[in-house]
């Protein structure tokens, strides 16, 4: 059978405009065989979970800037939930405190969250540990 | 997901996008889903958006979704993009111009990867059609890469394909080359504020005029080319897509006026029927002589010349199938 191609959404919420960091992301993670679905700026998450449930993803990545990351990834991580979707995994991007990293990925609102200066190989080998596990 | 067929059938969007998933990754056995939804297929108008990278599909698309909308006319969409041919991967990019419609339950939009399937349409367009139409989406539009004069292979999916240019791409024998200048029941020419959009039409229209009723897969349709202006001028853009949406909808009530739904399918179900023989036949003989190293050998064989191709066919066939080692 052949292997299966994970899919992932990577999307943007708010007014946060910078986006580099989660362009260069989806060329990395499109270079590395996944198929990549960017949802662009300025979306709410109850978007971003609609798109995530229509692209039936494995994954969604999230990208924040603001500061809004103790509202926004328990709001994603609680919306998924209670739309049949707690398989989704979510993984987080941007500028995020070491503190409240660990307190959203102990809460269970994140699966990890990948700061800057993370390199793409990292993300990748993170997915394909985290999808192999899945299979069985 | 157990039981996608019966979710489906319920109207779960979920399921629906799993099984088109489990198409996309050839799980086995999922013909079992198609096989509960198919008697309830056929009553969309499926619609085709052609045209080369770049001409504006997608942003035509979101437009014209939502002069269906107005109209309270559900829509799903089935926006394909390329696959990487060197690394497997995609970057699916139609649905980011679509995203107003993200919270509307009128509209499901499924981004797909070609996959390395030729023409651009994998099995899983192909049958993602069935599933959206069983989801009762009034209107399916199929938004394809676009390759350009290759990417003919819409026009068995679509009951009316539309063929998007833009200006300044070419000369008059661009209008005349075969493919994609062939397929369109609607020519647009967008960015039609652009300089030479006016010689583009008249290149179009007299490549129209000339092929009428000669060939094209609407008999007696006359094919029309519409402008749509800049899209930074959003009520004249949303005035051309109404006009559009109009258009294809004249051009389905046409193919229902002179009964040429069917002979349309035709091309579609005979693909499918294709299909489903390759599964059932071929692939299973395919897998043994891959798994048991016959495959190898075979090729192996071929190289050295020691025997050609057809031999070797030849032989596998009076070992597969019982008639033809019978009578041979």
């Amino acid at each position: 059978m052949k292997k299966q191609i994970v899919r992932i959404l990577l999307a943007k919420t708010g007014l946060d405009s910078h986006d580099r960091g989660v362009r260069l992301l989806a060329r990395s993670l499109k270079d590395s065989g996944l198929e990549v679905i960017y949802t662009g700026l300025y979306r709410t998450v109850e978007e971003v979970v609609q798109t995530a449930i229509e692209e039936d993803v494995d994954i969604v990545g999230l990208s924040m800037h603001t500061g809004a990351h103790n509202r926004a990834f328990p709001r994603l991580r609680e919306l998924l939930d209670s739309q049949n979707a707690g398989d989704i995994l979510v993984i987080g991007g941007g500028v995020i405190p070491a503190k409240d990293q660990r307190e959203l990925v102990d809460a269970g609102a994140v699966a990890e969250i990948f700061g800057p200066g993370t390199s793409a190989t990292t993300v990748v080998d993170w997915i394909n540990k985290m999808m192999a596990a899945r299979k069985e | 997901m157990k039981e996608l067929g019966k979710r489906v059938l319920a109207g779960d969007i979920r399921a629906a996008s799993r099984l088109i998933r489990n198409l996309e990754d050839q799980i086995p056995n999922t013909h079992i889903a198609i096989q509960e939804i198919f008697a309830n297929t056929g009553n969309s108008h499926v619609i085709g958006i052609t045209g080369a990278p770049g001409a504006g599909k997608s942003t035509l698309t979101d437009e014209l979704i939502a002069a269906y909308r107005s109209q309270e006319k559900t829509v799903g969409v089935l926006a394909v993009d390329p696959t990487s041919p060197f690394t497997g991967g995609a970057l699916l990019g139609d649905r980011i111009r679509m995203l107003r419609h993200a919270e509307d339950k009128g509209v499901f939009v499924r981004s797909l990867a070609t996959r390395g399937a030729m023409g651009g349409i994998s099995k899983a367009v192909g049958e993602g059609i069935h599933v959206m139409d069983v989801l009762g989406k009034d209107k399916i539009i199929v938004e394809t890469v676009g390759v350009g004069q290759q990417e003919v292979e819409i026009i068995n999916h679509a009951h009316t394909v539309i063929v998007v240019l833009v200006p300044g791409m070419g000369d008059e024998i661009q209008a005349l080359k075969a493919g994609l200048m062939e397929i369109a029941d609607i020519f647009i020419i967008n960015k039609a504020d652009r300089d030479g959009a006016g010689k583009l039409y008249k290149e179009t229209m007299n490549m129209v005029q000339m092929s009428r009723d000669k060939y094209g897969i609407t008999k007696g349709w006359q094919t029309p080319v519409l402008l749509v202006e800049s899209v930074l001028e959003p009520h004249k853009f949303a005035e051309s897509v109404t006009k559009l949406r109009d258009k294809i909808d004249e051009h389905y009530q046409f193919l229902v006026y002179h009964d040429l739904i069917a002979d349309r399918m035709r091309r579609k179900t005979t693909a499918e029927i294709n299909e489903a023989l390759w599964g059932a036949i071929l692939a299973p003989i395919l897998e043994e002589l891959e798994s048991s190293g016959e495959m190898k050998k075979m090729i192996d064989k071929t190289l050295t010349k020691e025997v050609d191709p057809y031999t070797l066919a030849d032989e596998v066939a009076n070992k597969y199938l019982k008639e033809r080692s019978t009578s041979s």
